[in-house]
Parts: C-alpha cells; structure tokens; sequence
C-alpha cells in the first residue's frame, strides 16, 4: 500500500515527540496539591513522556501481541480492545471488520471496547489518538496483520491438538476445519491454547478479492444497544461509595474563588457533602447529583480579577467582535505556507484584480454529552478515572502529574463518547479530570463530577474565529492567474506543539493551501495573530472554515471572469484526473450540473452551488440547492462525492458523510460563540442554536474508490457544505456572503 | 412520593422540584435517560409520561406523581416501542447513540398516538436535536416503523 500523508495533528504528535529531553514544560511537575490545574497542554502532556519511548521499551512492536488485543471466549464471542475510541464514527465496527476478515470471524460476533493505556495500542505512528480522521487508514495494515496473527496462532494450537500438519488445516468462520476428516474446532475452544504461542511474524494475507466484511457495508456493533439506551458513557458511570459533583466555574477564565457569601447555608442544603474551592472553580460535592448542582449554582461567589501571570486569563475587555477587528487589522505579508511562480508581479500584469476579505466565528463543539469524569483513589495508592477522553495515553500522563502518582498507577477508563468532534484532547481549563481528582483526593471517596451543558459551553475549547483576505488577478481571457491569500489567527496545532520560526500554522491555512486548481502563480500565508480565549480541534479543523473562504472565492472569480464556477473548476482541474473525476461525478449525482436560479416543481425559485475540498487524505465535490424562505435559506438537497482512496465500510462512510452536512450546514446556517467583557454570551442551546431537524437537507452520496492511498472519512464531508450553500446563495439572490454564519444577514431574492 | 416507573410503583424521597431526569438517573439508578441541556432544549431526556413525551429535565418529579411514566428501560416491553427499536436497528440510526433514548422515546409516543403519520406528522413530533445529524435517518426508521 502506499504511504498515507498523516494529517498534521498527528505531525506535530511526532515532532513534539522528538524533542530533547530538556525542553522545558508548561506544566506543573508538583503533586496534587500545588498543581496548576489550569497548566494543562496537549503537546506538554506528550512530549512528559514520550510515547515512543515506552513503546521501545515494550518486548513487542505496538500492534503485534495478539494476546493483547484479542480474547475469544469459549462461546466463540470475541472481544477485542481496540486502540481506538468510539463516538459515533464506526470505528469499533471498522476495526472488527479489519481485524475479522484476516481472522476469519464473523465481525457481528465481535465486542469492542476502547484499550487501556499501554505501549500494544501506539499503533499510529508509535502513538495513540483517535482523530485527525487518521484511525483506520493508520492502523489498517497492523490491525489486518494482528488478525491473520491471530488466526495463524489457532491454526497451529488446532494442529497441535488434532495431531495433524497445519498445512491440512483452514479455517471457516469462527472455526477451524480439517477438511480430510471433517472434524472442526471452534476457536473457542481453541483460544486458551493458541494464546500461549509465539505471535507468528509475516503472516500472508488474505487476498483483496477475497474480501468477505472490508469494503462491506457491514452493520454497526452498537446499534441495537443505543437504540434500547443500554449503551454507557462516562457520564453513565458509577463506583461503590461515589459522591457527585458538579462545579461554578469564574465567568471570565482566569478569575479565582475569592468570598463565598453564604457558605454555611449552601452546606445545610439537601445532600450536601462538602464545598471545595478549585483553581477557577468552586464545587459542591452531594449524594447525588442534581442537589451538588443547585448547591453550586447557589454559591454566591466574588470572583478575585486574573492574576497579572495567570495563564489563559481572558482579558476583561475580550470580545469576539474585538477580535474580528483584531484580525482584520493584522496587516501581512505573513509567514508563506504555498509559493507558485509570481503572485505579485502576475497581479500587477493581470487584465482585472479581485479582492475580498472573509470571516468564520468562534465555534463551540457542543457534543451532546456533556463532560465528566469519575476519580476513585483506591487503598494501594493508584488511581482509577473514568473520563471522555480521545488520547488515553496523554490523559493518564497529566493525570498522574496531578495526581503525583506514577503513570501506570494511573487507570484509564475510556468509554463511548457521547459525540466528541474534537472536544475531548486535552485542553486549558476545559476538561473536568483534574477537578475530579482533586475532589476524590479532598473527600476520600471516588467522586463523578459533571459539568453542566451551562458550565461546558463556558469552558469549551473553541474552533478559533479566522479571516482570509483574497487577492487573485485574472487573464483577458477571464482565467485567475494570479492568487494572494493571507489567512488571519491562530489554530491549534500552533497553540498546542508550536511552528517553526516563519512557518505557517497548517492548522490556519488548511482548505487555502493545498488547493488542486491550476493558478499558476500563488502565494498562500499565515498572519500570525494569538487568540486570548482557549482554541481547539473541532471537526475537520481548519478545513471547517478555511474551504468556505477560498471556494466562496474563487465563485466571485467566476464571476468577475465571467464564467460559470462548475465550468472554470473543471478547467482549473483538467491537468488533475481524480479530481475532475470528482467534480463531474457530484454533478452527475445531482442530475447534472445546473446553477440557476430556475423555479422548482413546487414553484420555489431556488439555485446551486458547488464546491471542492482536499481534506485529511480524502477528496470531496459537493453540490448544495437552496431557496429562501422568510429570509432565511432553505437548503434543499446536498450532493457529495468523495474519494477516500480506498473503502472499509460504505454505510459507515455515508452515515458520516451525512454528519458531517449536518454540522457543516449548522455551522454555516447558525452558529457562532459570542465573547463579551470577557465571557461567552451562551449558555446553552437556546443562546447557541444548532440544526434542528427541520433545517437538515436530503443527503445524496457517491462513493469514488480511485485507489488513491487511503483517505479520512469522519472529517472529509463538513468543509465542502458551508461554500456551496454560500455560493447557491450567491446564485440565488446575488448576495455574496463573506461572514458566517449566515443567520447574521437577511437574505432577499435578487 | 410514590411514583409509577414502567408499570412499577417506585418511592421515592427526593425534593417534590428535582426534575424528573434526575430522579430516574440517580436516585432509581436508570440511566438509559440521558441529560444533555437541562433546559428543554435538545430532548435527550425524553419519557413517556402518561403516554405523552415528556422532557424530564424540567419536569419537577412532583408533577408526575402516581402517573405512569415510561423510559427507555422497558421499550421492549411495549409492541411500538419493539417496532420503532427494530426499525432504528434496521436504518442503522445511531452514531454517537447519545440522543437516540431520547428519540427513540418520542418516535414511539408519535406511533402510538398516530399509527400512520404523514411526513408533517413526523416533522412536527420528532423535533429532538441530534449532534451527529442522523435526522435523515431518523425520518426514515419512523416511517418504517409505521409501516412495519
Ligand atoms: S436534557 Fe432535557 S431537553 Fe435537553
Ligand atoms: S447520535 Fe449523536 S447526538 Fe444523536
């Protein structure tokens, strides 16, 4: 297989991983007690410990004990621990697919459940998180390794016990057959033996061809226990003796407890436990969960202003119009990320310029589990939490620095993910663990604290707001020959694992850079500009917004050329095979391509746009129609075609496609975090709207298998949608929207 | 206060304001009911509460007192409650799973008040939100369920 282009998250992993020893950390190496609770940083937390370095000093290559994946009980049920974590994406079921299809077990007798930390599971690049849409396409080539592994090592216990040569011997699903004497053995009966022999290296393959479950749209695991609400999320948790918790955090980040006004009569309320001042946090712990809650939110706080060193303290004057301001002002040229031929001088010679300036808000990750976390001391001095988490490597590190415990007296629970989307990294004062640690410490009794949906949508890491500021010039002919882009802000990859002196952030020029249209002369930059709230990853990342920017672009290049946007993509693509494959089979799918506006059958007036996006190793061609109602847009239909390369499950692919519209057109249509005076301005859903059912589109979606190496799929289908229902819009009324979302601007038909 | 839980009478003591949600999760341990907002905004929480549903996160526990209140727990228990299940497994609707209780709940109280609802019907009782933006799938699995 060819090799895959890690997504930059996982880069930065590994650079950050690389490091010398001595670099100094962000991070508080005191115990528990004097920790800075808010010093929490991805990349600190990796680079404490390096991942690789555990997985050298481990007997086997990360991937290759099959003990540690695999047990197969005697009924033949097969359980395996998976290194990666499920939120709704599939990938339990993908990996059972993989893992089965070499195994030779049907992947419906599968349990998955998300491993332990430990150097068996660093299967991505010597790593482990589940993101950057990296888990399959990294761990594909193990996971299938690990399986035929497996069914080699049942092979050889069958053999042994039949007394027989395992060359006389194959296997059937979830048995092995001698097919001279027709005797089987179920691999259950087989597992206790066959898991004391030596892991088999190099193992042949099964062929591609013989593929019964890859590349099959084969049903997901969890379904039928999500449907009967028997599925368990870390919020779902309970231990023997456990107390709960929940948390008032300071308004502005950064504030600490000062006063509590009526201390002694939130402590008469029902079921109170005890009242625990936290670094930018006051807690209630009670018997139960609702009471610590109206405990908490009764404390009558004075907030004491940020300490001048404290770290993350929002200023008292942050506002997210400020910071639009902020961006805007940043004069360039910025650090270069793209360079192609001569932006500047083939502006200056060009028949006609176009410029325009875009914006994306602040995005909060609104998964519809709120976070938690479950901390239990136990009497040997180790530590068991239960917790959200898309890295449990990298929380039981920072957890056991908080802790003041060793790592692996630190356990990590990783359960399913009620919706992660990026939210569950570890971030600046945004994840509970550290609270709930403290708490159990405090109480001397495991502890689950839950934040409620109003204290998470204070302390969520955010989709940083960005800006991109165009330039293009185009030829007599109505060509663009000529693209300058400096894109404005900051992303998480720069927050979290740095750049290098004058390069660009790739997390802020995703979706700019790295675009396949034929402009000979470029030139796409960083403007450097820190957010003072906390940023993180949030689905598809830069592409989220970055795509919208650019795509929504080059249709006001069309324009000022004077030609369709469907047509000056496909000539812009014409030396790019797979991608006008890509462009033409999203038109196909949609009827063929037609921009409009037109009138539709129930006498709607409505248009189209299109849009292309390269994200996470995959392509995409998207295709949005549109009509207005009372001002607002309708979005109709969404057509995508995407081409991940290569495929392990097409259901799973367009239920993630359709996902991915759906918080795509959200994020479009609706949302924006608002700061002011230095606080988020909502609260909950209503302050914050996401896509209701009624505003969710027919979906349509084509696979393209090109056999490019493979792509991502939980990401790849968001950017695309936000572009190409700008661009129907634009179609529609003329209104050339260049500031989302769309819900700020009254829309009227041209 | 007594209670009616899935045809069960349950007592319990916790304050006559506690939401409903609360009750069923901590106090009686049943925690297939899911918190997502607290403000009736999302349905996370749906139950069925003397066969209407019910948002249990601002609905104070005092308020259904001796009233049958249904929860995911005993969907199996109830005929369209079994279609509905069957349909949402057949359509595949669950991603993140995390609101599908809540939906699930309130796909079954349509049925049962309308055993063949039109695509406006649906519209207007399945108004649940869904992170992960299974609507479509959604629509379809209680379509199905009606015709099953
Ligand atoms: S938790 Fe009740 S409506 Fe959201
Ligand atoms: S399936 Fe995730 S919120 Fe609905």
């Amino acid at each position: 297989m060819n090799a895959i282009t890690p997504p930059a998250l996982v880069e930065a992993l590994a650079l950050r991983d690389a490091l010398p020893e001595d670099r100094p950390l962000n991070l508080s190496r005191r115990g528990l007690l004097g920790a800075s609770l808010g010093a929490l940083v991805l990349g600190a937390a990796l680079r404490a410990a390096p991942a690789r370095a555990q997985a050298a000093a481990a007997a086997a290559k990360p991937g290759t004990r099959v003990p540690a994946f695999l047990e197969i009980r005697p009924d033949g049920a097969i359980l395996l621990k998976s290194p990666f974590v499920e939120g709704g994406q599939g990938v339990s079921t993908a990996m059972a697919q993989i893992v089965g299809e070499e195994l030779d077990a049907d992947p419906a007798r599968f349990t998955v459940e998300c491993a332990p930390p430990g150097a068996d599971y660093l299967v991505v690049n010597g790593m482990r998180i589940t993101g950057g849409s990296y888990s399959v396409r990294s761990s594909y080539a193990t996971m299938r390794q690990l399986g035929a592994s497996a069914r080699h090592m049942l092979l050889q216990a069958a053999a042994t016990r039949l007394g027989v040569p395992p060359e006389s011997l194959s296997t059937a699903p979830g048995r092995v057959v001698h097919a001279a004497s027709g005797r089987t053995l179920d691999y259950g009966a087989l597992a206790t033996e066959a898991a004391a022999l030596p892991v088999p290296e190099g193992v042949a393959l099964r062929a591609e061809k013989d593929f019964r479950w890859i590349g099959k749209p084969v049903a997901r695991l969890d379904v039928r226990e999500k449907s009967t609400g028997k599925a368990t999320y870390a919020i779902d948790m309970a231990v023997e003796g456990m107390l709960q918790a929940a948390v008032q955090h300071a308004p502005r980040l950064g504030g600490e407890p000062g006063a509590i006004a009526n201390e002694a009569a939130v402590r008469a309320m029902p079921g109170v436990h005890s009242i625990h001042r936290l670094p930018g946090a006051v807690a209630v712990v009670a018997d139960r969960w609702w009471r610590a809650r109206r405990a908490a939110e009764a404390l009558e706080v004075t907030w004491t202003a940020p300490a001048a060193e404290a770290r993350n303290a929002l200023p008292a004057d942050f506002s997210s119009e400020g910071m639009r301001a902020a961006l805007a002002a940043a004069p360039g040229p910025g650090n270069a990320a793209e360079t192609e031929g001569d932006a500047a001088a083939a502006l200056k010679g060009a028949a006609r310029t176009v410029e325009a300036t875009y914006d994306a808000p602040y995005l909060a990750h609104g998964q519809l589990e709120p976070p938690s976390a479950l901390a239990r001391w136990n009497a040997d001095g180790t530590l068991d939490l239960w917790l959200p988490n898309q890295a449990p490597e990298m929380f039981q590190r920072v957890a056991a620095q908080l802790a003041g415990i060793a790592p692996e007296k630190v356990r990590i629970h990783s359960p399913m993910l009620g919706g992660f989307f990026g939210r569950h990294f570890l971030y600046d004062a945004a994840n509970p663990f550290p609270q709930a640690i403290q708490l159990a410490k405090a109480t001397g009794r495991p502890v689950k604290l839950i934040w409620s949906r109003e204290e998470e949508f204070l302390r969520d890491a955010l989709r940083p707001m960005g800006l991109a500021r165009f330039r293009a010039g185009l030829g007599a002919d109505g060509m663009p020959v000529a693209l300058e882009a400096e894109a404005v802000g900051e992303g998480p990859i720069g927050r979290y694992f740095g750049t290098k002196p004058g390069a660009a952030d790739p997390s802020v020029v995703e979706g700019i850079a790295g675009k396949p249209y034929a402009i000979p002369n470029r030139r796409v930059a960083q403007v450097p500009v820190k957010h003072p709230a906390v940023i993180g990853f949030w689905r598809s990342v830069g592409h989220s917004m970055n795509d919208f920017f650019y795509e929504a672009f080059l249709d006001e290049m069309a324009e000022a050329g004077g030609q369709d946007p469907y047509a000056l993509r496909l000539r812009l693509l014409a030396g790019k095979p797979r991608h006008k494959a890509l462009l033409e089979a999203v038109a196909d799918l949609s009827g063929g391509w037609k921009r409009g506006p037109y009138e539709a059958a129930d006498g709607t007036r409505r248009a189209r746009g299109v849009a292309m996006a390269s994200p996470f190793g995959s392509e995409v061609a998207t295709i949005a129609e549109v009509s207005l109602k009372g001002g607002e847009v309708v979005v109709h239909d969404v057509w995508v075609a995407i081409d991940p390369g290569r495929i392990v499950n097409p259901a799973i692919i367009e239920a993630q496609v359709n996902s991915a519209v759906a918080l795509g057109l959200s994020s479009a249509l609706l949302e924006e975090v608002v700061y002011a005076d230095g606080a988020p301005q909502a609260r909950n859903f209503d302050g914050y709207p996401i896509l209701p059912p009624d505003r969710m589109p027919r979906v349509h979606v084509r696979i393209v298998e090109s056999g490019a190496p493979m792509g991502g799929i939980g990401e790849p289908g968001l950017p695309g949608v936000p572009p190409a229902v700008v661009n129907a819009v634009a179609a529609l009324t003329g209104q050339r929207i260049r500031s989302l979302p769309l819900s700020k601007t009254r829309l009227g038909a041209a | 206060m007594e209670l009616i839980i899935n045809g069960t009478p349950r007592r319990v003591e916790s304050e006559a304001d506690t939401p409903l949600l609360w009750v069923i999760r901590d106090e009686l341990g049943m925690t297939g009911t899911k918190y997502g907002c607290g403000a009736a905004q999302c349905g996370a929480c749906t139950v069925l509460v003397d066969g209407q549903p019910t948002r249990s996160c601002v609905t104070p526990v005092e308020s259904v007192a001796g009233l049958p209140v249904t929860t995911i727990e005993a969907i199996g228990e109830d005929p369209v409650g079994r279609k509905v299940v069957e349909a949402w497994v057949a359509q595949q609707v669950p991603q993140c799973g995390y609101c599908q209780s809540g939906q699930v709940m309130a796909a079954t109280a349509l049925l049962k008040q309308t055993p063949q609802p039109s695509d406006e019907d649906i519209a207007a009782a399945m108004t649940n939100l869904c992170r992960c933006g299974t609507y479509n799938a959604i629509a379809a699995a209680t379509r199905q369920a009606a015709q099953g």
